[in-house]
């Protein structure tokens, strides 16, 4: 045993370090440098799931049921894989409208009713007091086996006077008032309470894993050794199987499963950590795994130490404090009083954070909303009532855990850690269907929402709460065999004689199925009304509507002399003024005296309060200070139309600007083009010009030169000027193409007759390069409407090219007309050297020609460019085949019929 | 809420977690065996459970889709 003076010494100093640290947090916050700001911190908040239940009663379960304490830290994980799409919603609905505890998620959901609210604040407050009397009783437990000697009875009859448990309640109550209620904070955002969590989380996790490394490594040989040991004995042996000799009880397993899933999403002190303080969504894709992982690092040497201790310290001792009586038992004092501190740790995390968390409940939507309907409240209040709205927080939390200890008196002896808490998970799970629904149907309706919570509710009170305290002997037990007023059908763990279920997981299905049935049919009884309408919309499309500016369903007059002072009332004056100050500038006001009081600002003021008060209450105290129209559904639909409206014109515009910017990189694309023609074009009249200029003057300087030299430089002279006048006229050419100003000529063309033409112009230039031209052309032929004299351009141009790179002498060139349903295809295949794999793609750009510079022919670099021009106008395409097997073979098609092809006319006159 | 790879990833993973870890698929680990010395049924459980938060960090952490 320890000297029960160091134990509450040691309490203390650590519970003043938990405080430091929120001190250091805070501080942090207040000058900008959060350190909350990163997930990993995020994770650890969230591992606030592992109270004094996981720390003392896991141990317990495992000694009684071997892995039966997992079910608890299975569902978890299960919902941290739904995670990223459930939590994600929920944390953007509530950033989005401000919402700060669970019960004003539901009730602002279902039209921001103030029933609603109530209801889930009842049912939190009441289904809570047996987890915080779980944590109470989890702390006295441990510091009575602290304290005592081995073997002496723990706990005891005590007058409530001289009990410490009620001073260790009020404790905690003053420590969760100076963590979390001293000042008022518009988005109930608690970063030094946070990272006091997070500190809390490692200081849990690295106390518990000691003990277990202490425990297989210091007592025992290793996990192998530990094992082999508790398998020698049978009733040890029992806890390592699943179905420990009788038959698998599956469907409890599966409810405790799914009971632990949907607490870790609905528990307030989860709600709290995950979406009320979440800094960032983005930080939830690593919280998501890292808080699963530890989970399973915290319960790795919960069944070792549970066999541990069965193994050392007997069957009939405490197994929920194992984690202290194994190394008090081996003379370990400083480690028993590191893993004191561990549980401590757990249970006054958990206690804080679900305080803080009910306490904002309790004030903002059950007394609030009480309050602010007396006439005589509203008179007598002054004009600032941030330090009434502390008040009623803090009397809350005094509240909550004075319940608290007081259900541990009741009935906290008579239930294992677990067995409490469940009932408090099974209370949790009651908004399930009003939450999800929420958040995924948009037919829900506050009266269902009403009377599936209020069901469920009175079912999880009659078959599970009621019977706790019949067990504990401060209820009669009549009830509990026979069934209230004697009737053998609702006898409250076999409700309508339903047999064969664990009393918990039977609890559970009464009232999940109760509550789910009745949220539905009642539900869809009636249509929804506006407002819950309009409500739905926000919620279930939430990740529709943040990113354009929302809806905003309000409908009146208003004046901002009203909507100033209204919120100053709740926040203070000057942080109202910093807010309305704020939104002139996101609206792009320079002062708030330029602000409107339109509907943005109403809105804009009753999302605020609803972050201080509840948004049930908001709605009642901004409706007090305007005149407003009450809006009906045909107006909430419109509402909702004009904003999709806008939110489609802001897509257009958002077209339009591509295209533009679009358009914008396609002229200056089109102006370097420019540029490169220029300076090719003036290159390539530059090489003749030369030739022409340096003959001229060597005729001019010597007047002796033979007449047959003379003759033979003027033939040049005539040469090169031919070939500037046709380059002159080419690049003319390709110009009016480009430009759209050519002259098309369309009429109906015979091609079979336009080849055989061709055939006979060029017939003499390949008899002079020795070359064979042969054609084929299919049997008849419709005619095709274009440009007779373009399209023999273009086979003059072929043809030319093909003559100019055959062998000389042994030259074969195929013209080939082919035709199918879409359109002619015309080939023209040589026996030359091919073009190049790497000029492929060139040769059809302008001014570059095939071959290289030594042994090109004469040709100006415009022939293929201006032919695909014009194959192009024509809808066609050109192109080089290949996989030609020698040589080369260039191939157009043009289609029978083109789209607005233009007939006869200057296109450009058209423009 | 099934938009893109994540979501149907993550929502495939669910089914398999909660296939895994309920009856006749958990039924199959009850044996009286031993794995490196551990009893073969718990170490099963947290091997999968290990596993199965393995695989949650990687669709999670992966390139956004």
């Amino acid at each position: 045993m320890v000297d029960a003076a160091w134990v509450i010494g040691v309490a203390f100093a650590y519970l003043s370090l938990l405080f430091a640290v929120a001190t250091y947090g805070d501080r942090r916050a207040r000058q900008g440098r959060s350190v909350i700001g990163n997930a990993w911190v995020y994770a650890l908040s969230m591992a606030v799931y592992c109270s004094a239940w996981t720390y003392f009663g896991s141990v317990g379960r495992a000694a009684s049921g071997g892995v039966w304490f997992l079910p608890i830290y299975l569902g978890p994980m299960l919902a941290m894989i739904l995670a990223w799409m459930l939590l994600r919603k929920m944390i953007r609905i509530a950033r989005a409208y401000r919402i700060t505890s669970i019960a004003d998620f539901i009730a602002s959901r279902y039209g921001k009713s103030q029933a609603l609210a109530g209801l889930v604040t009842l049912i939190t407050v009441v289904g809570l007091v047996p987890y915080i009397a779980l944590q109470l009783k989890g702390i006295a437990v441990a510091y009575a086996l602290m304290t005592q000697m081995p073997g002496s009875a723990t706990g005891g009859a005590a007058p409530w006077w001289a009990d410490s448990t009620l001073y260790v309640a009020l404790a905690l109550a003053g420590f969760t008032i100076v963590f979390g209620a001293r000042h008022l904070d518009s988005a109930e955002r608690h970063e030094g309470m946070v990272a006091a969590i997070a500190f809390e989380s490692v200081v849990k996790l690295l106390a518990f894993l000691a003990v277990g490394g202490f425990v297989v490594w210091g007592l025992f040989d290793g996990l192998g050794d530990l094992f082999a040991k508790a398998q020698a004995v049978p009733e040890l042996a029992r806890l390592l199987s699943l179905s420990q000799g009788k038959a698998f009880a599956y469907e409890q397993w599966f409810a405790l499963t799914m009971l632990s899933g949907l607490s870790v999403l609905f528990l307030p002190r989860q709600f709290q950590v995950m979406v009320v303080e979440n800094v960032d969504e983005r930080h939830l894709k690593r919280a998501a795994w890292v808080f699963p992982l530890y989970l399973l690092l915290i319960n790795l040497f919960v069944l070792p130490i549970a066999l541990a201790g069965l193994l050392r310290l007997g069957a009939g001792a405490n197994a929920e404090g194992f984690v202290l009586t194994l190394p008090l038992a081996a003379g370990h004092t400083g480690l028993a009083l590191l893993a004191f501190v561990g549980g401590l740790s757990a249970a006054t995390g958990m206690v804080i954070v679900e305080a803080i968390a009910v306490s904002t409940m309790v004030c903002n939507d059950l007394v609030m909303p009480m309050l602010l309907r007396t006439r005589r409240f509203q008179a007598a209040a002054g004009s600032d009532l941030t330090g009434f709205l502390l008040a009623i927080r803090r009397a809350a939390i005094v509240a909550i855990l004075l319940l608290g200890y007081l259900y541990y008196r009741l009935a906290g002896e008579a239930y294992a850690l677990v067995g409490i808490g469940l009932i408090s998970f099974a209370a949790v799970a009651q908004f399930a269907p009003a939450m999800l629904g929420g958040m995924y149907w948009k037919g829900g309706t506050r009266a269902g929402a009403l009377a599936g919570l209020g069901s469920g509710f009175a079912v999880w009170l009659y078959t599970l709460l009621l019977p706790s305290f019949a067990k504990s002997g401060w209820l009669g037990r009549d009830f509990l065999a026979h069934g209230a007023f004697g009737w053998e059908l609702l006898r409250p763990e076999a409700l309508f004689g339903l047999k064969g279920l664990d009393y918990l997981t039977h609890s559970l299905f009464w009232s999940l199925l109760c509550n789910g049935a009745a949220y539905v049919v009642v539900s869809l009884w009636r249509a929804p009304a506006a407002r819950e309408t309009s409500q739905a919309l926000l919620f279930v499309d939430v990740f529709k509507r943040t990113a354009v500016a929302g809806p905003v369903f309000w409908r009146g007059r208003a004046q901002v002399a009203d909507l100033l002072p209204l919120l100053g009332r709740f926040l203070g004056l000057s942080r109202a003024q910093a807010l309305f100050d704020e939104h002139a500038r996101r609206r792009g006001l320079a002062h708030r005296d330029a602000l409107q009081p339109d509907a943005q600002l109403v809105q804009f003021v009753e999302t605020q309060l609803a972050g201080a008060i509840g948004s049930a209450s908001a709605r009642v105290m901004v409706a007090s200070v305007v005149e407003e129209e009450s809006l009906g559904l045909d107006d909430v639909m419109r509402i909702l139309d004009e904003a999709s409206q806008l939110r489609a014109y802001s897509h257009q515009l958002e077209q339009v600007t591509d295209e533009l910017k679009r358009a914008n990189e396609q002229l200056k694309s089109l102006d370097r083009l420019k540029d490169d023609f220029m300076s090719s074009v003036t290159h390539e009249l530059r090489t003749p010009l030369t030739s022409i200029r340096a003959l001229a003057e060597v005729m001019r300087d010597d007047a002796e030169m033979p007449a047959e030299q003379r003759q033979e430089f003027l033939g040049i002279v005539v040469a090169e000027t031919e070939r500037l006048s046709r380059l002159v006229n080419q690049v003319l050419d390709m110009a009016k193409i480009e430009s759209g100003h050519a002259e098309w000529h369309n009429s109906d063309v015979d091609l079979r007759a336009l080849l055989t033409q061709a055939v006979h112009t060029t017939e003499a230039m390949f008899r002079e390069r020795g070359a064979s031209l042969s054609l084929q052309l299919p049997d008849a032929l419709p005619t095709l409407r274009a440009d007779a004299d373009r399209l023999m351009q273009v086979l003059l141009n072929l043809l030319s090219n093909a003559a100019k790179f055959v062998p000389t002498g042994s030259g074969r060139v195929e013209l080939r007309l082919d035709a199918d349903a879409a359109g002619v295809t015309v080939s023209v295949q040589d026996n030359g050297a091919g073009v190049p794999a790497d000029q492929r793609a060139l040769i059809f750009e302008r001014f570059r020609q095939g071959g290289d510079a030594l042994n090109r022919p004469q040709g100006t670099g415009l022939g293929l460019p201006i032919s695909r021009q014009i194959v192009e106008h024509f809808g066609g395409r050109m192109w080089l085949q290949a996989d030609a097997a020698q040589g080369a073979c260039f191939c157009f098609t043009l289609p029978w019929q083109t789209a607005a092809q233009p007939d006869e006319t200057p296109q450009g006159d058209t423009k | 809420m099934l938009e893109g790879l994540r979501s149907q990833r993550l929502l495939a993973l669910f089914c398999a977690a909660l296939a895994l870890f309920n009856f006749p698929l958990l039924a199959l680990w009850d044996r009286e065996l031993t794995v490196f010395g551990l009893p073969l049924f718990p170490a099963a459980l947290f091997a999968l459970w290990a596993l199965l938060i393995a695989a949650l960090a990687w669709i999670l952490e992966g390139r956004d889709d």
